[in-house]
């Protein structure tokens, strides 16, 4: 039987929810399971309403659920806002320290902070009492929530990790005792198979920058691209990575391009705010022909919008951003595994092309744990298009920085280099890079740098199709919608409707035949986006001249669940 | 060796009588007097008169945005420490627009040099208060003339520790050029303000008023260190103008404090793949 529980951990923000959460889904994933987590938070550091929320599978899945089975609620909030969410399931809760109106079937009182006093002496485990209950209540081992706790608590000393030991296996009994209906949930192990990474998407980007020889980050720090920016950083030491972290993302985007221009592999992290100062940066990038990448996490604005949320609002806007015309490449992952080899094709298109390539993210995609294959390093190719000292001597005698070629791409040396200078302008400029404003090399320099995204458009990816390769309803689709999307896709299938989803990674310059192949047969044609105008499909119109039939787009701030989207079809009456 | 013919003869944009081309003649002879060959030279400028300085020099540059030279100068000398980096902007460009990148520059003290081209007023677009233009001048703009209270950079420069202060004249070449050579050698970060007079705009800060106040500062005068003794020294304006280096201070320097530039300039680093899969392995 195919297996598919939610488990959702509501409190208030400083009682530890994110540890909790995390703790219990890796624990699940070391059982065996396919393992996705979401979180919910506001803008506070303490206080207000925040969740945590873990669905578990015995399939691959990369989407929330709806109903709730187990909700462990360490606040009054989480009883009033999420009963009414739940199945047929289970409410953990402490009652000497929530307190109740009424009761309710499916109410199981854990005395969390008696258990943890009386086993911890502290009231700090009163977590992990609720997680050894959690695992109490799925009848599954308890190894590998005791080998996640020794691992996480290793560094606080043997006392400490024997603690969360007895206090895990204190809310596990609890449960086994006092529990009337035993393993209701009727969870059985799954079967031995590889083993496989729990990771979110920031993480993944942040391993995946690293993976691709990234030199240079500058960046400053801006919900939800921060956790790229922390987890190179975190390992800039054992990698020879310098983080700089800039006044204002103006700096940082004019740090990124100077850095680039003298040879570093350089990259920036942020969001649509963010970005919006760096839009003059990026116009310089695009004239001067300097690679860099840059990674846009986004969140609902305009200005400071909803800063913990989620959208994907800013695909036009990477895509129109800084005055004038230059060519850029926009890359859009769906899940860790693209956030990861993606960061590689960024910096090897960037570095070919001497353009900036955007790799977006949302807050969605930013935060959530998903469970990947081990990603494989050796499908990482590290493309560097750099002149060396050799060629320069021999091939390059009056070295021109903005040499015309057919292609539009002039060999790449760097300042420092022996024997040839190196010089750059964002006025316009010359071959050898020195200002020209008459009209014929304007001309001629326009159609060299505007010339490269023809070149580019032959290597961008094909829209993956999950599903049949035809179908009558196509869902479509970019970025971080792949899992809710290819969900829905498999709903559909089971009710019986023709269905299928093209999903599109690289972005633009759009694959335009290949697009219009997969979409060729389809007869409705629903584009969805976590935005309010669809720009997805305005790009499909203007780029593939392709109009889809009908648009379901979501701007609550909230990701789709593959329910959500299948409930709007129904209102639309695609199905 | 190293000449100054070494770093070109270009023909220029500049107004007839400028003072830019004393600073540019200036440079040139201190990169030559250093032996710096022009491969080994990044020149970062930004936009303005100032910004098209190194237009008419052999050597590599970057002429980037308005107000930014600090911040890729500042990322292209971690790239490769081995460049010598020079940021060149004017008083528009370094106080007005850049301002802010000035203060974080002096804070993270990276080894370059920042030549400011202060002729107090804007040139480029044709006669503009800057952040430096005296009260009272009147200007297209400033009708009434000028309301805001000018920047010091000196003093400004001085109260945030940065590592070499010093102001120059283009109307003193021999004097400048020792300046540059000086503030170049110093390891940190290093301002040279030029007081420059524009010939076309700025009509109350001449050749003429400028010489009528400027001297130099006697060596010894007060140990380069003494930042009270400096800042005092900042705020002599007017009838007297001191040229000269106004402090010093020996700070950590923002490169060595990354130890993985070490062992190479940054660029020179590859990527680790094996370390990359223990970071896999740790999230499985």
């Amino acid at each position: 039987m195919n297996l598919d529980l939610t488990i959702k951990i509501g409190g208030a923000a400083g009682q530890g929810l994110d540890t909790m959460g995390s703790v219990l889904s890796k624990s699940l994933l070391k059982s065996g399971f396919y393992v996705f987590s979401t979180q919910y938070y506001l803008s506070r550091i303490r206080g207000g309403h925040n969740t945590f929320q873990i669905r578990i599978s015995s399939s691959e899945l990369a989407a929330m659920g709806e109903d709730v089975d187990i909700l462990i609620a360490l606040d009054r909030a989480s009883i009033d806002r999420h009963l009414g969410e739940m199945s047929d399931g289970v409410v953990i809760v402490d009652k000497d320290v929530v307190e109740l109106d009424k009761e309710h079937d499916s109410i199981f009182h854990v005395p969390l902070l008696k258990i943890a006093k009386d086993v911890g002496g502290n009231k700090i485990y009163t977590n992990t009492v609720a997680a050894g209950a959690v695992i109490g209540l799925l009848c599954l081992s308890l190894d590998p929530l005791n080998e996640v706790l020794t691992a996480i608590f290793r560094k606080k000393g043997q006392e400490i990790i024997d603690s969360n030991h007895k206090a895990a296996k204190a809310g596990y009994d609890h449960v086994k005792e006092n529990y009337p209906h035993g393993c209701k949930f009727n969870v059985s192990k799954p079967d031995a198979q590889e083993k496989r990474m729990l990771i979110a998407g920031n993480e993944a980007a942040g391993l995946g920058a690293l993976a691709a020889g990234v030199q240079f980050l500058s960046a400053y720090p801006m919900t939800p691209s921060t956790g790229v920016l922390n987890y190179v950083a975190g390992h800039a030491g054992e990698f020879g990575v310098v983080v700089e972290q800039a006044e204002d993302e103006i700096a940082a985007l004019n740090m990124a391009v100077g850095a680039s221009f003298t040879g570093a592999r350089s990259m920036v992290t942020t969001a649509g705010g963010g970005f919006s100062l760096m839009v003059e940066a990026l116009g310089l990038a695009g004239i001067t022909e300097t690679p860099v990448v840059i990674f846009l996490a986004q969140r609902p604005g305009p200005a400071t919008g909803l800063p913990t949320m989620t959208e994907q609002g800013d695909l036009l806007f990477a895509l129109h951003a800084a005055q004038g015309e230059f060519p850029r490449c926009i890359l859009a992952p769906g899940t860790p595994d693209d956030c990861f080899y993606m960061m590689a094709e960024a910096f090897n298109i960037a570095e070919k092309y001497q353009i900036p390539v955007f790799v977006m993210s949302d807050q969605y995609l930013a935060d959530s744990l998903f469970t990947c294959k081990r990603f494989d390093t050796s499908k990482i190719t590290v493309e560097r298009h750099l002149l060396s000292d050799q060629e320069l001597r021999t091939k390059h005698g009056d070295y021109k920085r903005y040499k015309f070629t057919p292609g539009g791409i002039s060999p790449r040396a760097l300042p420092g280099q022996e024997g040839i200078l190196v010089c750059a302008d964002s006025d316009e400029h010359d071959e050898f890079g020195r200002i020209d404003e008459s009209q014929e090399n304007r001309i001629r320099m326009t159609d060299k740098r505007m010339k490269k995204l023809e070149l580019l458009a032959t290597e961008m990816k094909p829209p993956t199709i999950y599903g049949p390769q035809e179908a009558k309803i196509t869902l479509i689709g970019w970025g971080s919608t792949y899992g809710p999307l290819a969900e829905a896709v498999d709903i559909l299938t089971k009710e019986g409707h023709s269905a299928n989803l093209v999903h599109f990674n690289h972005i633009y310059p759009m694959p335009a035949e290949s697009t219009q192949k997969a979409l060729a047969k389809s007869k409705k044609k629903i584009c969805v986006e976590n935005n309010y105008t669809g720009q997805l499909a305005r790009l499909l119109l203007t780029e593939a001249g392709i109009e889809v039939t009908d648009k379901v787009l979501r701007y609550d701030g909230l990701p789709f669940t593959p329910l959500s989207i299948i409930e709007a079809l129904r209102e639309k009456e695609v199905i | 060796m190293v000449s100054v013919e070494d770093y070109g003869n270009y023909e220029t944009a500049w107004c007839p009588g400028c003072g830019d081309f004393n600073i540019l003649k200036a440079l040139k002879a201190a990169l030559a007097n250093l032996g710096k060959a022009p491969s080994e030279v990044l020149i970062v400028s930004g936009i303005g008169q100032a910004g098209k300085l190194p237009q008419y020099l052999n050597c590599n540059f970057f002429n980037g945005l308005h107000g930014r030279t600090l911040p890729p100068a500042t990322a292209a000398k971690l790239a490769n420490h081995e460049l010598t980096v020079l940021a060149v902007a004017g008083d528009g460009d370094c106080y007005g627009e850049g301002g802010n990148h000035l203060i974080h520059a002096i804070r993270r003290n990276p080894d370059i040099t920042i030549l400011v081209h202060d002729n107090q007023i804007y040139g480029l677009t044709k006669g503009q208060a800057s952040p430096t233009s005296e009260r009272g001048m009147v200007s297209k703009i400033q009708r009434e003339g000028v309301f805001n209270n000018p920047l010091n950079p000196i003093a400004l420069a001085i109260s945030q520790e940065c590592s070499f202060v010093s102001r120059g004249y283009a109307g003193d070449v021999q004097h400048l050029t020792e300046l540059l050579i000086k503030a170049i050698r110093h390891r940190g970060l290093s301002l040279v303000e030029v007081l420059q007079p524009c010939v076309t705009f700025n009509k109350l800060n001449t050749f003429k008023w400028y010489s009528n106040r400027v001297y130099k500062m006697e060596d010894g005068e007060y140990p380069l260190d003494d930042r009270v003794k400096a800042f005092e020294k900042s705020l002599e304006w007017g009838d007297r103008i001191p040229l000269g280096i106004f402090y010093v201070n020996e700070r950590p320097v923002l490169e060595d404090n990354h130890e993985v530039l070490r062992d190479a300039p940054l660029i020179r680093h590859k990527p680790n793949t094996e370390k990359v899969n223990v970071l896999i392995d740790g999230f499985m």
